[in-house]
């Protein structure tokens, strides 16, 4: 339990926001060209960091928009909050 | 050769004060070297070090655990035991288990008291009622044990539910499987910690992995707290962790890692004698021979190893539990904690080898891991111990991600994972 900021709305309870898990998973480009090895590794292979790691949050109880979080996942902090399309930072 | 337990046994004890106990099983600094090491000892893991010992006959092997036995997940989860599942594949698997279950305190002798009190699954609405049904006709196909009860049924099995029509989700019937129920959570790494260590096999607690050594395609050892301990086999069973062991050998796993709550109340008289799940509000009740409500509720929706969980998820389960079970309205829950669960995409576990020669996986039980500790401990020697899957394990292997062949129990189970 813990609260994010949403870069929209401002701090809110995390209980009204959907995890998105992973991000920057990229969408690939030719779909048709993939190999079964590598569908598997874009639908399916997760890195599951316990540690700083990078994912997709959507403020679904409110402003309903996607953006990215930086969090601790061995204690739930926060680092730091940034937009679709945004360069992550460096951690 | 360790002492049989037994009542001559109690009695003899009673007679000096219980001072004189044999020691159930040993602390031993590790080995250089061993035939095989299973990395983490909870319930699986003592399990599938028993079965490599017992069956295989692979004594020179250890037990490695970063904290104490049995203090993970099986120390954590609500002990409920069922062999209901939708899929072919999974129905082998879960009553394989099921039927270790039935003599294993004769098996260990050590009383994991095992408890056949049936497992009732609720519908709520008409979906419910379908697939329910749908589900025991696969179980009798399958040699389970499985009926449908209507909603008056339900109400004389376990009269505390309310089977009012008039509540949000009505209660529209449930299944009943009775051959399902609870046992003893930390009894049941004990028993094997025990078998195990009679056996040879040496029991290293306190002892964290801290990477593996790889030469090539093969594995050679692993880096602990307690030194360096070569092997050419390492079999990882470290539920929620499992993806960081993955890291440390190079290779990704199709997991994500997420808390999962359970609660229990001040202990009262014996009031419910069987266990109750329900899938659509989520919420899952039985009683502990302490006289303990054992609540189950759900995970959370993001990936966290913080042991937790959010409040909000624990206030919807009770939520449901106040409507279904009125009498328990002034209950006190006495303790919460949170498990971490490794949840595979279909909701079955993987018991597999990997492209790396004698490394193996037993992972992915997500939240309903306890009820097959013995048949998974059991089928994961056998794949060890072979290099090769026993066939009630073959469909559940890491491959399965590859070839599209999942074993999508995640809409089928009784209970939401």
């Amino acid at each position: 339990m813990f609260l994010i900021n949403c870069p929209f709305c401002g701090e809110r309870d995390q209980s009204e926001f959907s995890s998105g898990g992973e991000a920057h998973i990229v969408r690939p480009k030719q779909p048709t060209e993939l190999s079964d090895d590598e569908w598997a590794e874009f639908l399916f292979m997760r890195k599951n960091i316990k540690g700083v790691q990078f994912e997709r949050w959507n403020h679904s109880h409110g402003c309903r928009k996607w953006f990215n979080v930086v969090r601790d996942t061995s204690n739930d902090k926060i680092h730091s909050v940034y937009k679709m399309g945004e360069k992550p930072p460096v951690k | 050769m360790k002492n049989k337990y037994s009542i001559f046994s109690l009695i003899k004890n009673a007679f000096s004060d219980h001072e004189n106990w044999q020691q159930a099983w040993g602390d031993p600094e590790p080995k250089k070297e061993y035939d095989a090491v299973i990395v983490g000892g909870g319930g699986h893991g003592l399990a599938t070090a028993y079965y490599l010992a017992k069956k295989h006959n692979l004594t020179n092997i250890a037990v490695v655990e970063k904290g104490w036995i049995g203090g993970g997940n099986t120390g954590r989860n609500t002990t409920i035991i069922r062999s209901n599942y939708l899929w072919d594949a999974s129905a082998g698997l879960y009553d394989h288990a099921l039927k270790i279950w039935e003599n294993l305190s004769q098996e260990l002798n050590y009383n994991v008291m095992f408890s056949q009190r049936g497992v009732m699954n609720l519908a709520h609405n008409l979906q419910d009622v379908r697939d329910l049904k749908r589900r025991t006709h696969a179980n009798r196909l399958n040699g389970i044990d499985a009926i449908w009860l209507e909603t008056d049924e339900v109400k004389k099995f376990c009269p505390i539910i309310n089977t009012s029509q008039d509540i949000r989700y009505p209660v529209l019937g449930g299944t009943l499987q009775r051959r399902a129920g609870t046992a003893r959570h930390d009894a049941v790494a004990w028993g094997y910690a025990r078998g195990a260590n009679e056996m040879g096999v040496d029991i290293i607690q306190n002892c964290e992995v801290k990477g593996i050594k790889r030469n090539g395609d093969k594995v050679e050892g692993l880096e602990t707290t307690k030194g360096f301990i070569k092997t050419k086999k390492i079999g990882v069973v470290a539920a929620g962790h499992s993806s960081v062991i993955a890291n440390m050998a190079g290779i990704k796993l199709p997991l994500e890692s997420k808390p999962l709550q359970a609660l229990v109340s001040e202990p009262v008289k014996p009031i419910i004698d069987t266990v109750v799940m329900s899938n659509a509000v989520h919420a899952y009740v039985s009683q502990s021979d302490k006289g303990e409500l054992v609540i189950g509720a759900g995970t959370d929706s993001y990936v966290s190893y913080t042991q937790r969980g959010s409040h909000n998820i624990v206030e919807d389960t009770l939520k449901a539990i106040l409507e279904l079970y009125p009498i328990f309205s002034r209950m006190k829950m006495l303790r919460q904690w949170g498990g971490i669960v490794d949840i595979c995409p279909d909701a079955s576990p993987i018991i597999s080898k990997t492209n790396i020669k004698g490394l193996y996986f037993n992972c992915g039980w997500g939240t309903g891991g306890f009820k097959a500790t013995p048949g998974s401990g059991d089928l994961f020697a056998h794949t060890i111990a072979n290099d090769e899957p026993h066939k009630l394990n073959a469909a559940f292997n890491l491959n399965r991600f590859v070839s599209g062949d999942l074993v999508d129990e995640h809409g089928a189970a009784a209970v939401a994972h």
